[in-house]
């Protein structure tokens, strides 16, 4: 009857497979399951109980960090389908891509020397609209096509428009 | 006919007896104890009348103290052996306190922590803070009439691990069982949430006299999640003091002073403060063991103009804290103030205009961390309060490890709520490589030598193999105190070796029993009277979780066979409980422990089971 500890975190929730996510009904099974498992809960308990009720928490909130972020849930189905999105054999990128990442790249370059807040506003509200198309296109590749080799390739295109949308937020500090 | 209750053997006879625990505020400058009374908290007075007890600790040649008011009416007679905001010291090292060099005290480097030279010998700021809280337990015991099952200890957020391990062994030293160390700011929040039933995103804004913390949370029904920590753990009203004090230096052209003058210019300028916030005007007149007269006149203007960088230094955190919270400040529906620095008025004009909104004062700064402590402890003891409430708190700071070139490649990042496990995997960069050192570090910066060095150790054993072909997983794990703990292990060929770390800094089972000896020393007390009392509140702490365990569910989870084993080990531990050799409880205890791993498993899959099933149902009712 043991419960698997390891089992995958959207039936831990009990929440389908998929991209597409109610937020709502994760943020309540995540809040209804630590009101009974959480180590508050077990503080006067024995030993054995104090450190499985850790464990059990220390796994739920991996889960639901994972599941409430757009970027690691589709990562981490994508880990469930049998591909590594981030393996770091794998770093190709189209052309196009390219090119709008060194173009991007330049306007944030440009706008930081100028101490333009204005160009920073606008490469922001590009890169967001951008990264959302994204997010868009993930779901429809991860839930609908199943294409997981293009939605990995999508995955890595995120990462870097997090990781640039990062780097605006350490420029608009530095105005 | 009327149906009298027989308590069945072993049960408890008094299930719904009260737990005595307490909420301790270990504060740099003021300390606390509370307590939960008739369902409401209060803080618990000494004889006199006094809620707070002065963080001041004065050793004595025959290696006795004298703790809080009078230590502090006294420290300019004896500067050197009383210690004033031991709490700046904690888990620090020499390097780590700038203004050592102003303060009347011999540092001595020893490594990991700071130590202090006294009349009765060098000290750790940990047997310091340990005599304060010994006050405090006294204090309480006095006032609850019984043994403390044991105390919420608050921490600044974003004390470091060092920090939070010498908290902890202070309380171990000072025999206090610590239930939970909780972040200071979220025990404000629990105090201000439950008594105003709040609702929303709430930023508490906590200046206390040497830490500065910034937390902000999501209040929803019963849920106190913290969604980020920001601060700096070395600024605080102590540094306020400092400023008027260098002022009425320069102002009097005073270039050397006395040790003893400068215990007494530090109080005057602590007063100036406080005399300030309450009257707009403050006079700092003061005579020197030179004869020489200090008198000035310090107006706010001044003390504005001289302390504006300090009241800057704590808005930059705000901003970083909002900023990881993925919010604005004015999605902030309330400020909560704590400390009692936050009574300086330029300070609530400041945090009111960058929240643009007047901050809420309603409830007493020095006091509300102490109080929700107390709350929070007596749920922790398992005294069932009305409504239950559940509390996720965060790492403040990342965790990482040294990599090669003396980076830092961070594990756990700050702000993941706790507790929380994150591991990585590393490889050899030697053929043959049989061993690998591991740096542990917090901060957030890149490089290791501007982060906090954590522990050291080396993980040995590794089968010889190409560089590049081991695989050494290397796991932290952050428990519920914010307390991390790190194993390593190589996986790649299958053979494993692995270690715990006990980090650097914390004291050892030796050190800390050791501490307990001095200090008994002076008491007269019986150590080994002491070590059963001890071992003897573990066996029955355990003992009545069991019970309420088995009387739970015990019959659905456990076969007739599972059953009686277990009887059977705690009908030895009662024994043992009942005589007086020490190590026959701690075995029984131990074997207690072990023989419940496998229900504890099962009631703890049920209660997984139970929150998903009562979720669906709840889906289902929609």
């Amino acid at each position: 009857m043991s419960l698997d500890f390891n089992q995958n975190h959207f039936d831990l929730f009990g929440l389908p497979h998929a991209f597409a996510l109610d937020a709502d009904k994760l943020d309540k099974a995540y809040r209804d399951i630590q009101a009974e498992i959480h180590p508050d809960r077990f503080a006067h308990a024995g030993e054995a109980e104090q450190r499985l009720a850790m464990q059990w928490t220390t796994k739920v909130n991996e889960a639901y960090q994972t599941l409430r972020k757009p970027f690691e849930r589709a990562r981490y189905l994508l880990l469930l389908n049998g591909v590594d999105a981030m393996d770091p054999m794998n770093t190709s990128m189209p052309a196009d891509f390219i090119l709008a990442q060194m173009a991007w790249r330049e306007a944030l370059e440009d706008a930081r020397a100028a101490q333009d807040g204005a160009a920073l506003e606008t490469l922001e509200r590009t890169l967001i609209a951008r990264a959302k198309e994204m997010r868009d296109l993930l779901g429809e590749l991860l839930d609908e096509r199943r294409d997981y080799a293009g939605a990995s390739d999508t995955l890595r295109k995120l990462r870097f428009m997090d990781k640039l949308l990062e780097e605006v937020g350490a420029a608009y500090e530095d105005l | 006919m009327a149906l009298l209750q027989i308590a069945e053997p072993g049960l408890s006879t008094a299930p719904h007896q009260h737990r005595l625990a307490v909420g301790i505020d270990l504060g740099t400058t003021n300390s606390l104890v509370a307590t939960v009374r008739n369902g409401v908290s209060v803080v618990l007075n000494d004889a006199r009348g006094h809620g707070l007890l002065p963080s001041v600790v004065r050793y004595h040649k025959d290696g006795s103290t004298t703790v809080g008011l009078s230590a502090q009416i006294q420290a300019a007679e004896d500067p050197h052996n009383t210690l004033i905001s031991a709490k700046r010291f904690m888990g620090r090292g020499i390097k780590d306190i700038p203004d050592a060099a102003t303060m009347p005290y011999q540092f001595v480097d020893a490594p990991g922590m700071v130590q202090i030279k006294t009349v009765a010998g060098v000290k750790s700021p940990v047997e310091v803070s340990a005599e304060i809280l010994k006050v405090l337990k006294a204090r309480a015991e006095a006032a609850l009439g019984g043994e403390l099952v044991g105390a919420v200890i608050t921490v600044p957020a974003y004390f470091d691990d060092a920090q939070r391990q010498a908290t902890k062994d202070a309380a171990r030293v000072a025999g206090l069982n610590v239930l939970r160390l909780l972040n200071e700011p979220t025990a404000a929040a629990i105090a201000y949430g439950l008594d105003n039933a709040a609702e929303g995103l709430y930023a508490v804004y906590d200046l206390g006299g040497g830490t500065f913390d910034i937390s902000i949370l999501r209040l929803t029904k019963g849920v106190f999640e913290v969604l980020a920590t920001n601060g700096d753990s070395a600024l605080g009203g102590d540094d306020f003091d400092r400023r008027i004090y260098c002022w009425a230096l320069d102002q009097a052209r005073i270039h050397t002073l006395a040790d003893a003058d400068k215990a007494l210019l530090m109080a005057h300028a602590r007063e100036a403060k406080e005399n300030l916030s309450d009257h707009g005007e403050a006079h700092i007149t003061a005579v020197l063991t030179t004869g020489e007269v200090v008198d000035l006149r310090l107006s706010e203007a001044i003390f504005n103009e001289i302390t504006a960088s300090l009241v800057n230094k704590t808005l930059l955190p705000c901003r970083k804290a909002l900023r990881d919270a993925g919010l604005q400040a004015e999605d902030v529906k309330g400020v909560v103030m704590v400390g009692g620095s936050t009574r300086i008025p330029r300070i609530q004009a400041a945090v009111g205009e960058f929240f643009g909104q007047t901050p809420l004062t309603n409830l007493d700064p020095d006091k509300v961390v102490a109080l929700g402590a107390a709350i929070q402890a007596n749920v922790l003891a398992g005294n069932k309060s009305g409504d239950d409430w559940l509390l996720l708190d965060v790492v403040p700071l990342s965790l990482g490890l040294e990599t090669m070139g003396g980076l830092t490649e961070k594990i756990i990042p700050r702000n993941a709520t706790i507790p929380t496990a994150r591991a990585q995997e590393f490889t050899t960069y030697k053929d043959g490589q049989t061993a690998m050192s591991i740096h542990v570090v917090q901060g957030e910066r890149e490089l290791v030598s501007d982060c906090r060095s954590l522990a050291r150790f080396e993980l040995r054993g590794i089968p010889p193999m190409v560089a590049g072909a081991a695989r050494i997983r290397v796991t932290f794990q952050v428990d519920a105190d914010g307390l991390l703990s790190v194993t390593a292990r190589e996986t790649g060929t299958g053979v494993e070796s692995s270690i715990a770390v006990k980090p650097s800094y914390g004291l050892t089972d030796d050190e800390v029993a050791t501490m307990l000896k001095d200090s008994y020393a002076h008491a007269q007390d019986d150590m080994a009277a002491r070590n059963l009392l001890e071992a003897r509140v573990d066996g029955r702490r355990l003992l009545e979780a069991s019970e309420a365990a088995l009387a739970e569910n015990g019959g659905e989870l456990l076969t007739p066979a599972e059953r009686a084993g277990i009887d059977a080990l705690m009908h030895a531990l009662r024994a043992a409980l009942a005589g007086d050799d020490l190590a026959a409880v701690k075995r029984a205890t131990e074997a207690l422990n072990q023989g419940t791993v496998e229900f504890a498993a099962r009631r703890m899959d049920l209660s997984v089971k139970k929150a998903l099933t009562g979720h669906r149902l709840d889906e289902l009712e929609v």
